[in-house]
């Protein structure tokens, strides 16, 4: 694979000494990019900068290191699944499946993203400045002092936060376009965490289990943390939080389906 | 000669140390089984297992079990069957039963396995995931035709009209006469709050029900009790029963003794005569007038929605076939397993075909003959679980009725007494002491709860099937495998067995 | 690897084999001509999707100098079944052009079947005794050798178009069948992940019946009734893949029935009756409960994600949960959908616009002019 650059001596402005080098990924299938990328980090490596990039799957798949991984270009399904540290910057939109049972870690989406995003995540971010698809956040969980997080800056489709067990969600609908700022289903099976939306939505597309709350002053607290953080991220402008804007969905019950059965 | 040769069926035996005298067994046997001289006395003879004595003894002191009496094993001559002869040596009377068939013919239900979804197409989630159950019963067009108005699509094709029902379950006919009017009633309010619909079989429509139209069928029998127009009119579609599963070819027969003074004004007929229907309507002798029926019918009732009511017999797809082109909108199959208040023993037990086979060919034959869409079909007579549901629907049925689980779910044991009018239960009897027993509202509530769990049981295999509508499952035999089933009977179902 | 009537010996006449796959689609909506080369390398980017097992694609405008003519495309296993075919579309057609498929040897591709194509049109004579118009007249005799001549399948019917299919990856397929030396306004392209044994050549996508070509990635929860409920209009399954009811679904109801293409659509991939009963219009309303009702056997259950061709255009439809992924994009007048952006980004790399499609709405492309 061809070595665009080995800067190896590059300081950067936040961490002085990171070794860095970026790579030609274009046409390389995924399992030798994957496996030049770990043989990188084993040699020391904590910047990989990945041009070229069009549709590699895997790409930070079971990654522990705290490294970073830019990606110039869409890259492929399940990036960042079962990764437990890492850092992924993609310039460009993503596709199915990201952060797939993420552990912990961030993962910056600088466009849109596609179905299935954080299944089952369990710790890290997943901040995505556009829109995203159906049955992002499906049981996301948190467990002890682990809280998973994800933002989008626009718009999400059906079953946004399916059978959602914990962790954080905020969809901000801004971008153009007639599509709904959410779809229906929303929170449909949820028994733990808390979704924040921006705008109105009926009730006719919440799921059963799911109500709304008035949001508290530690929520507005809460978001402003996390949309400071996002537009760091993201290279976006943050704004203050009006929670007068927002909405919050949590469940009424951590047993909804308590009294399905007989016996 | 001794004058009683048959032995009681069932022994009752109280437990005197537990017995506390408070007599509550003496006053709901509705069958007279307990007297009380000092102490509770009860007469096995007259017992006929249906539980209420044990359910309101409040100190658990009654066991009923079956008199354990011997006789001499034979495979061919069961016990019944030597009992039955001598019962009709006694009275040379015909064998008269109630509920539906119970001898153990082959249940083709009991040999089909439904299928599910792994790996190549995901189950769904019925508990948080959409599942539709919504039917539409009646006629509908073989092709929509569709025309823009102003950039706006619309619908050019006039459609009939169709009974709406919010799960694929109803209940079957149950004549208010052979069940008591609370029955009734309690069936009309759960088919209102489940969205379904209930049938006022053979007897007529009390007045007190008529608020319940929308979720009602009217039916009109061989013995037309009960129909005038306003009758006609009252329900949201008409039915005309020409036979049921229990006694195919033969009319209903109500004793004189159910024929009170309520049931005799809705049946209009006077009290205490014996309410019997004529075997074949006496104005449908052939197919064409069965259509003169149905179109007079209709005229009468603005055009509701019209269903012909059949039992399951040999050339049932023929006779559909039949139906269909005659004019009716919904056929109503009831199986051989189908229940009755009085029936004889010899009809029900041996006449007619599974309600399985007959929906497998019904629907075939329809579909060959381009004209399935013509009518919608019921399926009921044996309906036991939602298991049988998913199955009826996948063998070709749009929706099923349920007539001996909704009796149970009242409380019915199925003791097969219907027919002497002392149901201890209140369900199939006219004894106003008895009737009062079954509270309407709480008889409701419980055909809601059974209906509900079966309506979940279903989305549970629907989820599975990786459907998320009804109609998906409906006809699609692919679904189901069988086991232990002949290769014959597979071809007429046109199912596969397990492994293929 | 052989074909055909093994395979459907051991498989029992009944099996379906479920699909699963990725699939990609181009047209230019101002009819400029794209080489084939162009759908081979979107395909390329999907390699993981599939197996091996099966990949095919769909061109039209592809026989420019045969316009007017069927171009029929035919797959035999022996010469007796090319024998009797031949006699049948003889008897039927009149063929003006008849010859083997162009096709390369690839290393990749094995057991490769007898390929040819007839270019031909209805015999007038004949198609009046029938009383039937000349598409139905096609799909009578396609049925006719489909059900009728063993070891032999007619895989493409149409119209200045063609369907090229086969046992391998994509683009060693594209390879074989020599695609970049056809251009067309439309290119559609399937990789296949068959999980029953045969990747056989009649069971890879897409599947054909006149002008309709259609590439699936998923599995059809209702085949059984849909096949049923297409048996009652003359439709005959015989290709043992639940893909196939698509194509005869798209072709009852736009052709026969002539719903217009958004109601078809809606048919497929119905509205749930929680958003029909919200519907305030009451028109519409009666219109979607109309739908509903009556065609419930042709209601599509199940994932997919299909691209459906046509002479006039493409379009591409979810199920109505969207459980198999689909993303279109724009660049001046050409559409592309794919299952992936990746596949549309190796062709496009700078689209205008790229968007997900919502569940159940058709994403469309169709010629400004003539096609």
């Amino acid at each position: 694979m061809r070595v665009i650059s080995d800067m190896t001596e590059r300081v950067k402005e936040r961490e002085a000494g990171v070794k860095a080098i970026t790579l030609d990924a274009k046409g390389v299938y995924y399992r030798d990019l994957n496996e030049n990328i770990r043989e990188l980090i084993d040699r020391g490596y904590q910047e990989i900068v990945l041009d070229g990039v069009n549709g590699q799957r895997y790409i930070g798949d079971g990654l522990d290191e705290k490294v970073t991984i830019v990606i110039n270009g869409v890259p492929g399904n399940d990036l960042g699944a079962f990764m437990n540290g890492p850092t992924i910057i993609v310039n460009d939109n993503a596709q199915d499946v990201v952060g797939n049972t993420m552990n912990s870690g961030k993962i910056v989406v600088k466009g849109h993203a596609g179905d299935v995003i954080g299944y089952g995540m369990r710790g890290g971010r997943i901040f995505v400045t556009g829109d995203i698809g159906y049955r992002v956040g499906i049981h996301m969980k948190s467990f002890k002092d682990q809280v998973p997080v994800i933002v989008a800056g626009g718009r999400a489709g059906d079953f946004f936060g399916e059978y959602m067990a914990g962790g954080i969600m905020v969809l901000l609908g801004s971008g153009e376009g007639d599509s709904p700022l959410v779809g229906h289903y929303v929170g449909t099976g949820m028994h733990g965490g808390v979704i924040y939306i921006k705008g109105k939505v009926r009730d006719s597309q919440l799921g059963r289990e799911v109500r709304l709350f008035p949001l508290e002053e530690e929520d507005r607290v809460l978001l402003e943390g996390l949309l400071e953080e996002f537009s760091q991220s993201t290279g976006t402008s943050a704004r203050p939080v009006d929670p007068a804007e927002f909405i919050k969905l949590m469940p009424f019950s951590h047993r909804p389906y308590g009294n399905m059965y007989v016996y | 000669m001794p004058g009683n040769l048959v032995p009681g069926e069932f022994l009752v035996d109280i437990d005197y140390e537990r017995c506390r005298r408070c007599k509550r067994c003496v006053l709901n046997c509705g069958f007279g089984a307990f007297d009380f001289k000092d102490r509770t006395v009860a007469d096995s003879s007259k017992c006929v297992a249906c539980h209420r004595c044990v359910a309101f003894c409040p100190e658990d002191a009654i066991t009923v079990t079956r008199n354990p009496l011997a006789f001499r094993e034979n495979a061919s001559w069961d016990v019944n069957l030597r009992k039955m002869i001598w019962k009709q040596a006694e009275t040379s009377g015909i064998m008269l039963t109630g509920m539906g068939n119970d001898l153990p013919w082959l249940n083709v239900f009991d040999h089909l396995l439904i299928d599910a979804c792994q790996v190549t197409n995901p189950s769904i989630d019925p508990l948080r995931e959409p599942m539709e159950l919504r039917t539409y019963l009646g006629k509908k067009p073989a092709k929509l035709k569709v025309g823009k108005d102003d950039g706006h699509y619309r619908l050019e094709t006039p459609v009939a009209k169709n009974l709406k029902l919010d799960v694929p379950i109803m209940f079957s006919p149950m004549s208010y006469g052979a069940v008591s009017l609370n029955t009734h009633r309690a069936l009309a309010i759960a088919a209102e709050r489940l969205g379904t619909v209930m049938n006022t079989g053979e007897g007529g429509l009390h007045k007190e029900l008529y608020p319940y139209g929308d979720h009602i069928i009217v039916q009109c029998a061989s013995g037309r009790f009960g129909v005038h127009s306003e009758y006609l009119n009252a329900g949201v579609a008409v039915e005309i029963k020409i036979g049921q599963g229990a006694k195919p070819g033969i009319g209903g027969h109500l004793p004189g003794e159910k024929i009170g003074r309520d049931v005799s004004s809705t049946r209009m007929i006077p009290v205490g005569t014996d309410a019997l229907s004529p075997a074949p309507h006496h104005d449908i002798y052939s197919i064409e007038d069965l259509r003169q029926l149905i179109y007079a019918l209709k005229e009468a009732s603005g055009y509701k929605p019209l269903s012909v009511k059949i039992a399951t017999v040999h050339n049932v797809a023929a006779i559909c076939s039949g139906i269909a082109r005659a004019g009716a909108d919904i056929i109503y199959l009831d199986g051989f397993r189908g229940g009755s208040g009085a029936t004889p023993t010899v009809i029900r037990d041996h006449v007619g075909i599974p309600l399985e086979i007959a929906l497998a060919v019904v629907d075939e034959r329809l579909r060959q003959e381009g004209i399935r869409n013509e009518v919608s079909i019921i399926a009921a007579g044996g309906i036991r679980c939602a298991a049988d549901v998913a199955k009826a629907i996948a063998l070709g049925a749009d929706a099923v009725a349920i007539g001996t689980a909704a009796l149970i779910a009242l409380g019915c044991r199925v003791c097969q007494k219907c027919y002497t009018g002392n149901c201890s239960w209140g369900i199939c009897t006219q004894r106003p002491e008895l009737t009062a027993r079954l509270d309407p509202d709480w008889g409701a509530e419980r055909l809601v709860n059974l209906v509900n769990s079966w309506a979940h049981e279903l989305q549970e295999v629907l989820g599975a099937l990786g459907v998320n509508a009804i109609e998906s499952l409906r006809g699609n035999r692919e679904r189901l495998r069988a086991l232990g089933l002949d290769s014959t009977t597979m071809e007429i179902l046109d199912v596969q067995p397990a492994g293929r | 690897m052989a074909f055909g009537d093994q395979y459907r010996k051991w498989n029992v006449d009944r099996e379906k084999v479920p699909s699963a796959c990725g699939l990609s689609g181009v047209i230019s909506q101002d009819g400029h001509m794209i080489s084939g080369d162009v759908i081979i390398e979107s395909m390329g980017v999907m390699r993981d999707r599939g197996n091996g097992l099966g990949a095919g694609y769909a061109g039209y405008g592809i026989y420019p100098n045969h316009k007017d003519l069927y171009a029929i495309h035919v797959m035999f296993e022996d010469e007796a079944g090319k024998k009797a075919c031949e006699s049948l579309l003889n008897e039927n057609m009149e063929v003006q052009e008849a010859g083997e498929i162009p096709t390369s040897p690839n290393p990749h591709i094995e057991g490769a079947p007898l390929l040819w194509r007839y270019f031909a049109q209805p015999r007038e004579d004949i198609r009046k005794t029938q009383e039937i118009g000349a598409e139905d007249f096609m799909v009578r005799l396609v049925m006719n050798i489909n059900t009728t001549v063993s070891g032999t399948f007619v895989f493409s019917s149409g119209k200045n178009m063609g369907v090229f299919k086969a046992v391998g990856f994509a683009e060693d397929v594209g390879a074989f069948y020599r695609l970049p030396d056809y251009s067309g306004y439309t290119w559609i392209g399937h990789t296949r992940f068959p999980t029953n044994t045969p990747g056989w050549w009649g069971g890879a996508h897409p599947f054909n019946i006149l002008d309709w070509a259609v590439v699936h990635n998923g599995e059809i929860s209702s085949y059984g009734i849909n096949k049923r409920y297409l048996e009652m209009f003359g439709y005959q399954c015989t290709l043992l893949t639940d893909t196939e009811v698509m194509a005869y679904l798209f072709d009852l109801l736009i052709r026969k029935h002539g719903l217009p293409l958004e109601i078809a659509c809606k048919v497929l991939a119905a509205p749930f009756w929680q958003d029909i009963d919200e519907e305030g219009d009451p028109a519409e309303k009666e219109l979607l409960e109309a739908i509903r009702a009556t065609y419930g056997s042709a209601l599509v259950n199940g994932p997919f994600a299909v691209l459906v061709g046509y002479s006039r255009g493409m379009i591409g439809l979810n199920d109505r949960i969207k459980l198999r992924p689909l993303v279109a994009a724009y660049k001046d007048d050409y559409l592309y959908v794919a299952s992936e952006e990746s596949a549309i980004r190796q062709i496009c790399p700078t689209p205008d616009r790229v968007w997900a499609p919502p569940a159940g709405r058709p994403v469309v492309g169709e010629l400004k002019g003539d096609a």
